[in-house]
């Protein structure tokens, strides 16, 4: 879409005005300043999904739109995870994390932050494979989405 | 040159030939003010209140086809006017609504008379741009015009600070414009077409259900003759009369919940049906289970999103209505295949004896004015030439179904958005669009003192519009609904203290008559016609318990109409 003040308002006013949900939406400038890439995860069916495609190309701001899940496509999301990490918990949680190819981006005595990409299921799964009371603070990015092969979102 | 902001703004409706901007002068945008008053080319029209400014406008886009033109200021000024773009938004009514906002270092900061009209009118705009730079002045009210008259238009609203009025820019105004987010589809596929006509002449029960957009795209001609050719019925939407000559024999009246029962019957029994520049609105299709159970369905529209929203589509066709119905027609005429004239003949028969059933009588006997005989006395007392405007509630529906319009861009009103106060100031829009021609404005006694300010307008500019006032003391509609669904509770709907219209009339220096008996009805609206340089105001104190029939109650199917 472009790149403008009040792109990003359009869109969401269009969801809320129109009782559509928004999962997740991540936006930023792309290697042309003039434009932004926006990956918004919603649910519906499939008429559902048709008119929300339909009434965001019409929306002036938004250049160009792919449903990514109509062709094989790879989602990412990143997480940051702020956890208590005291005494026999760090090694317990440094193996959680290693398993899920997570990493420890900031140690503290009293805590660790782990940084985990992937899709938002394997996010999930991380979280749920956590002690919930060691969890001080969560934080995703939201999905972040691209085509597999050649099939691309480009001008 | 370099110029003002202000005079760019002036320069630049000059280029777009805006002949009449509608508006309400204040502080923001007294630069304007000043730069429209050096000239003459752009006449300022001076409304009592800004959403009478939209009204008029609109009244004056839906008349003409040409962009309606507005200007106000800031805070107020913008929020006043925004009943009035969503009124054209709701019925793609192309526009251009200028707002005056605080100087740009402002912004953001609670400023006196700030409000922030980018977000307030963002859901109901087709676009909306905030310029920050006054060499891009030009430039945004080039794509606001071009964005507000292609595709499916609407209005458009650009916002300007007032300190972008003042400073100075090289003007030149852009002869093209090209938005790479915006491009409309103009030609239908070819495909799809030959399809539609394939499923039209296999057809044994088809309807032609058209909309507004039949009017907005220019297409009734195309559409006339598409009709013809076939021996198809039509039927219009409130949005589309005057679409399809209302008198010719293949016309079945308006569909909807205050539809012909003809129009109804032949929807729900169709096996195909073709819908052109309509949008399937809920007042149409009744209850969306039971609509049109036995039809493929063909649907013509510029505007993709229109299509399968509220009713599954067989065959889709996206574009410039009167285009596809061109392409469609050489296809017809291109192969040899007739329609079916056996099954039609049987359809013909089907659809004249729903039509015996008379679906829009009503007493002509009765001792008091029956709202429905003022209409039709209009009707042939104008010769059905007359633009007619109209408010919303009963005397809508009644001058809908009771004003037979031949012509497109003659009936003007709100129907999407059911704006009470419309009438009176569209009605203004139009007669400056057409000085020497009829407008009657169709209202009653709770729309029309809704923007009833504007009589002090109309004075200033001399405007001989003809109000008919159906008077029946109630707010109709409501009364109506609460009489059928509320156990005749009649909460608020009945409006006491009114004042004199014939005094309040004459106190703004028009003409009022107050008619009162059936008998006179005829004699008061032949006088008010000869009175061609004044305004008049009729007030016609009708019948307090008429109904609008037929009518599909909500919920319904098209075929569960109650009838008188």
């Amino acid at each position: 879409m472009e790149n403008e003040a009040g792109a990003l308002s359009r869109v969401a006013g269009l969801f809320s005005a129109r009782g559509y949900n928004i999962e997740s939406l991540a936006v930023a400038p792309t290697e042309d300043p003039s434009l932004s890439r926006m990956t918004l995860v919603t649910r519906g069916t499939d008429e559902i999904i048709e008119q929300i495609t339909k009434q965001l190309h019409k929306l002036i701001d938004v250049v160009k739109l792919m449903d990514m899940t109509e062709g094989p496509h790879i989602e990412r999301e990143m997480m940051l995870v702020k956890v208590q990490a005291q005494g026999e918990q760090r090694n317990e949680l440094k193996r959680v994390s290693d398993i899920f190819r997570g990493r420890i981006i900031d140690v503290t005595d009293e805590n660790y932050t782990i940084e985990l990409t992937g899709a938002g299921d394997k996010l999930d799964a991380f979280l749920q494979a956590l002690d919930k009371s060691v969890i001080i603070e969560v934080v995703r990015s939201g999905v972040s989405g691209i085509a597999r092969g050649d099939r691309s979102l480009t001008l | 040159m370099e110029l003002t902001g202000a005079d760019i703004f002036v320069q630049s409706l000059k280029e777009e030939g805006v002949d009449y901007i509608f508006g309400y002068p204040g502080g923001a945008v007294l630069h304007i003010y000043d730069a429209l008053y050096q000239q003459t080319d752009v006449q300022h029209i001076l409304v009592r209140h800004e959403q009478a400014a939209t009204h008029a406008a609109d009244g004056y886009a839906r008349s003409t086809g040409r962009p309606g033109v507005v200007i106000v200021t800031s805070g107020p000024g913008a929020t006043n006017a925004v009943t009035g773009i969503a009124t054209a938004y709701m019925d793609s009514i192309p526009m251009v609504v200028f707002t005056g906002q605080v100087p740009t270092h402002l912004i953001g900061n609670d400023a006196f008379q700030e409000a922030d009209n980018i977000g307030i009118t963002r859901p109901c705009v087709k676009h909306n741009f905030l310029v920050k730079d006054v060499t891009k002045l030009a430039e945004t009210i080039k794509k606001a015009f071009y964005v507000a008259t292609t595709g499916r238009p609407g209005p458009v609203v650009v916002d300007i600070p007032k300190d972008i009025t003042a400073e100075k820019a090289e003007f030149s105004y852009p002869k093209k414009v090209s938005m790479r987010s915006y491009n409309p589809v103009r030609i239908g596929h070819t495909g799809q077409i030959k399809r539609a006509v394939k499923l039209m002449q296999s057809a044994k029960r088809p309807i032609l259900y058209t909309g507004g957009g039949v009017i907005l795209g220019d297409a009734s001609e195309s559409l006339t003759e598409l009709a013809r050719i076939m021996n198809f019925p039509v039927t219009n939407t409130l949005m589309g009369l005057g679409a399809y000559p209302a008198t010719d024999p293949l016309f079945v009246g308006m569909l909807g919940m205050h539809g012909t029962y003809e129009a109804n019957m032949a929807m729900h029994h169709c096996d195909v049906l073709i819908a052109i520049g309509a949008r399937f609105d809920d007042r149409v299709t009744g209850h969306i289970e039971k609509f049109c159970p036995n039809a493929k369905i063909i649907h013509i529209d510029i505007d993709p999103a229109s299509i399968s929203k509220n009713v599954k589509v067989d065959v889709p066709i996206v574009g410039c209505v009167d285009n596809v119905l061109k392409v469609m027609l050489n296809e017809i005429r291109g192969n040899d295949v007739k329609p079916d004239a056996v099954a039609l003949k049987d359809w013909w028969q089907q659809i004249d004896e729903w039509r015996s059933k008379d679906s829009l009588k009503y007493d002509r006997d009765s001792d008091n004015i029956k709202p429905q005989f003022v209409l039709e006395t209009l009707y042939r007392l104008t010769e059905g030439d007359a633009f007619v405007t109209s408010d919303v509630g009963q005397h809508q529906m009644w001058a809908a179904q009771f004003y037979k319009f031949d012509k497109p861009r003659r009936w003007i009103n709100s129907g999407g958005l059911g704006t009470m106060g419309f009438g009176l100031p569209s009605a203004m829009g139009v007669q400056f669009a057409y000085p020497d021609a009829t407008v009657a404005c169709v209202t009653g006694e709770g729309s029309i003192q809704m923007c009833i300010q504007e009589l002090s307008t109309c004075t200033q500019y001399s405007l001989p519009i003809k109000i008919i006032n159906l008077n029946n003391g109630y707010l109709g509609m409501v009364r109506q609904w609460q009489e059928f669904f509320y156990q005749k509770r009649y909460a608020m709907s009945y409006m006491e203290s009114l004042p004199d219209f014939v005094k309040l009339a004459e106190s703004y220096g028009h003409v009022g008559m107050q008619i009162t008996r059936p008998g006179d009805v005829e004699g008061a609206l032949i006088e008010m016609l000869k009175l061609k340089d004044r305004l008049v105001f009729m007030d016609f104190l009708t019948d307090k318990d008429e109904n609008v029939y037929p009518m599909i109650p909500a919920g319904g199917g098209q075929n569960e109409m109650i009838l008188v």
